[in-house]
């Protein structure tokens, strides 16, 4: 620094880099981390939870995240190609959740259910999948294709619209009582996971998100398809000049984008077994969250940040509230989910990957 | 000049009145003779009351509420306020049932009919209970309300219909917020106008409290609410009596009424050594909170709690819900209830689907004994007064289906008594669980 206050142009940029807002957001920074690290020192000190107790909250916010993070890459991959957030998605989640739960309830009255769990419960996914990417790609048909060239806020208001009225045609076609899914027998138990007993269908819905998660990036990374989804994504007037048909690709983004709802709906009703025509909107919303929280439009990031989320969610309140002993530190779960938004957004504006937007939208 | 006349001694008339009418207010007689009252709005009342008193001193005098006037072959107007959508819908259809039932059989009063104007729904949350009872009372004509389902949306709506002067009556608002504490002390929302036929959860809590800590023998117990005030009073009517009884409350905490990941609670519950988990919440958080229970490490054997927000029939039909104990109202035994169940299944072909149905009836009976008491026919119109209406509510003896109702000073009518119940595997409908009674306990075994 004392070098460059010799050159006479220097000084004048670095004096307006140091401006009283940079200041205030080291500041804010500074006092944010602070307030975790003792509220975490204070709550671990207390030794109230146990090492095992931690970590079976971690593993269940893992899973809890996992579905967060399926939903969470239909937003960022409609973002990526379409630059708007599809608000109806967190109903493609729930319409997703529906099928799987009349397809489970068929099933569950045949031998099928519980002589081959493992058939019964590809059938249910493959439906959940099917029915979530036919609805999604209907939302593109009816209400975005439409807006295309329309100005941005135009497509986002519409698909608030569009979610309303995916839940009340819902509401109104099987009824606005509590589903309650089916119980798979061999889901009930727990497994052995590093010492801890966890419950079966924690693990299955990690590890069928592991596995869903890797075939869609060797899809989107390694196939022509894939390939042509990234380049409308990058660009959409050369990518049609390079003879890729952009409204097929943008109908593919939406079809796996709900396929991913799907399987996250289906996960939803094995874990928390009670669905209505509302339960959509809370877990979009999160998934929401997580998106803009791994960076919107970054594919890695929706599945980093919907993971956090859980984590953060599920450990939080227990490691930062209980710190200060705010009473009933579990109702603010949901204040903890969005407050960690915000301190990522205050130390990376783009999200823990960055948004990835081509350069000259940026 | 006649006219001038008329104008002053309204004005004086107002003035006679309004002292009357405010006997609280102090008043004081300044040295040039002209008297000023202070205390509450008078003084407001005064400058708009002026103009228009020619016409309206006559009804006024009747009462500071005012009067509903019906006319010959109109009909009467009640309103309903209940939860009857979502997954409380229950809670609130059942009621509405009980109204009816009462509307039908009570037939007509002093040669009017009546009429349920409104059917609103309370959405079982306070920004439900704010727009239903602001709707009903822009009807004048409307003289009581049976509602709220919820005590979340009783706050509100209690203030809202009895500032208007009209009758708020529900039959399963239960939380201690609304009345008193049984004590002797007022609380906060309580307002004059206010009754209701369901019981005081400051009972169902001290109910629960003994049966956990005599009958079951436990002394570790968390109790989780959702923040509502009906989970919230209900959850420190139970801390209370449990504490005192010589157990320990090893954790308070709270989840929000659309949760569905319940293992942070849960899991604090379990480092905290809870034996019971006390959850007197509503569907659909309800139903995570067995259902997750038994997955937490230190929790497999956990007993579970809920109280009569989770008595319904799409509760205890959840495979997750069995074994769980209940607190709730009594179920009736006599010939009378046993009639209304009778009439309830012809009319809606199935039996009652929640507990509060025969409140409910009692509660619109209560208003329909209470206008046919009061109510004046004032040539071919029937005035019905709404300060005598109130204290005719207040002091009544009502022999209803529920008991005898007899209303304290803060609007308790009811002389109940809570059972405590458990859904077994025998179980199979909300029937059977509300008729496999463990306990009952009546407000003097609880030295309420």
């Amino acid at each position: 620094m004392s070098e460059a206050i010799s050159v006479p142009a220097r000084p004048i940029r670095s004096a307006s880099r140091v401006t009283p807002v940079t200041i205030f957001l080291w500041g804010l920074r500074i006092a944010a981390l602070a307030v975790i690290l003792y509220g975490s020192y204070q709550s671990i000190s207390s030794g109230r939870l146990s090492g095992a107790q931690w970590r079976d909250l971690l593993i269940f916010g893992t899973s809890t995240g996992s579905v967060f993070a399926l939903i969470a890459l239909g937003y960022t991959m409609v973002y990526g190609v379409l630059r708007f957030i599809n608000f109806a998605h967190g109903e493609v989640f729930m319409v997703g959740a529906m099928m799987a739960f009349y397809v489970a309830n068929g099933l569950a009255a045949t031998s099928l259910w519980i002589a081959s769990p493992f058939v019964s419960l590809l059938i249910v996914f493959i439906a959940a999948m099917t029915t979530s990417a036919s609805l999604a790609v209907l939302l593109e048909r009816i209400a975005y294709r439409p807006l295309r060239n329309a100005p941005r806020l135009i497509p986002l208001i519409t698909s608030i619209g569009a979610s309303f009225t995916i839940q009340y045609l819902v509401s109104g076609l099987v009824g606005p009582s509590t589903k309650d899914f089916p119980r798979m027998e061999p889901l009930r138990g727990t497994i052995n996971v590093a010492g801890s007993l966890i419950p079966t269908s924690r693990v299955v819905v990690i590890v069928v998100t592991v596995i869903v998660m890797i075939a869609l990036y060797l899809f989107v990374e390694r196939t022509r398809t894939g390939k042509s989804m990234r380049a409308v994504s990058e660009d959409q007037e050369t990518a049609a000049l390079m003879g890729i048909d952009v409204n097929r690709t943008i109908v593919t983004v939406f079809a796996v984008g709900g396929a991913m709802a799907g399987v996250a709906g289906a996960l939803w009703g094995l874990v928390f077994p009670s669905l209505n025509y509302f339960s959509g909107f809370l877990p979009g919303i999160k998934a929401f969250t997580a998106a803009v929280l791994g960076g919107i439009g970054n594919i890695l990031g929706a599945m980093l940040g919907g993971v956090s989320l859980g984590v953060v969610e599920s450990i939080g309140p227990s490691l930062v509230l209980a710190g200060y002993d705010i009473p009933a530190f579990s109702q603010l779960k949901d204040v903890v989910a969005y407050a960690a938004l915000v301190m990522v957004l205050i130390f990376r504006p783009t999200g823990i990957l960055g948004e990835r937007l081509s350069r000259d939208r940026t | 000049m006649t006219k001038r006349r008329i104008h002053m001694l309204a004005v004086l008339g107002a003035l006679a009145l309004i002292l009357a009418a405010c006997g609280g207010g102090t008043s004081a007689t300044t040295a040039d003779g002209v008297t000023t009252t202070v205390g509450g709005d008078v003084t407001t009342t005064l400058a708009d009351t002026s103009t228009t008193m020619a016409d309206t001193s006559t009804t006024m005098a009747a009462g500071e509420l005012g009067v509903i006037e019906i006319a010959a072959g109109d009909p009467i107007k009640i309103a309903s306020l209940q939860a009857i959508s979502g997954d409380v819908a229950s809670l609130g259809l059942d009621q509405v049932r009980g109204i009816e039932i009462a509307i039908a059989n009570k037939g007509e009063i002093a040669g009017h009919s009546i009429e349920l104007a409104f059917n609103e729904d309370d959405l079982c949350n306070s920004e439900g209970g704010q727009t239903g009872a602001t709707r009903i009372i822009a009807d004048p004509q409307v003289v009581a309300v049976i509602g709220t389902s919820c005590s979340g949306a009783g706050v509100p709506a209690s203030n809202v219909i009895t500032s208007a002067g009209r009758i708020l009556i529900s039959g399963s608002n239960t939380s201690p917020v609304l009345t008193s504490d049984l004590a002797g002390n007022e609380s906060a929302e309580h307002h004059d106008g206010y009754y209701r036929t369901a019981h005081n959860d400051a009972i169902q809590g001290a109910a629960a409290a003994k049966f956990v800590f005599e009958e079951l023998g436990l002394t570790q117990v968390a109790t989780i609410n959702d923040g509502d005030p009906y989970t919230q009073g209900l959850t420190s009517a139970f801390e209370g009596p449990f504490e005192e009884l010589g157990g320990t409350i090893v954790l308070s905490t709270a989840v929000t009424a659309d949760q569905t990941d319940m293992t942070t609670p849960l899991t604090e519950a379990s480092a905290a050594g809870a034996e019971l988990i006390f959850f007197p919440i509503f569907q659909p958080a309800g139903d995570f909170i067995p259902e997750q229970a038994p997955s937490i490490a230190g929790l497999e054997d956990v007993v579970l709690m809920g109280a009569d927000g989770l008595l319904s029939d799409t509760y205890v039909t959840l495979p997750q819900s069995e074994g769980m104990y209940f607190s709730g109202p009594t179920t009736p035994t006599t010939p009378a209830y046993e009639d209304f169940v009778t009439q309830y299944e012809e009319e809606y072909g199935e039996p009652p689907i929640q507990s509060f149905h025969a409140h409910a009836f009692d509660a619109a009976n209560m208003v329909f004994t209470a206008i046919e008491t009061i109510a004046q026919m004032s040539g071919d119109t029937l005035v019905i007064d709404l300060q005598a209406l109130r204290d005719e509510l207040g002091s009544m003896t009502y022999e209803g289906l529920t008991g005898t109702l007899s209303c304290d000073e803060f609007g308790d009518c009811a002389a109940p008594s809570i059972n405590i119940m458990q859904n077994t595997e025998a179980e199979a409908d909300i029937e059977a669980v509300r008729g496999n009674v463990l306990v009952t306990y009546t407000r003097e075994d609880l030295g309420l």
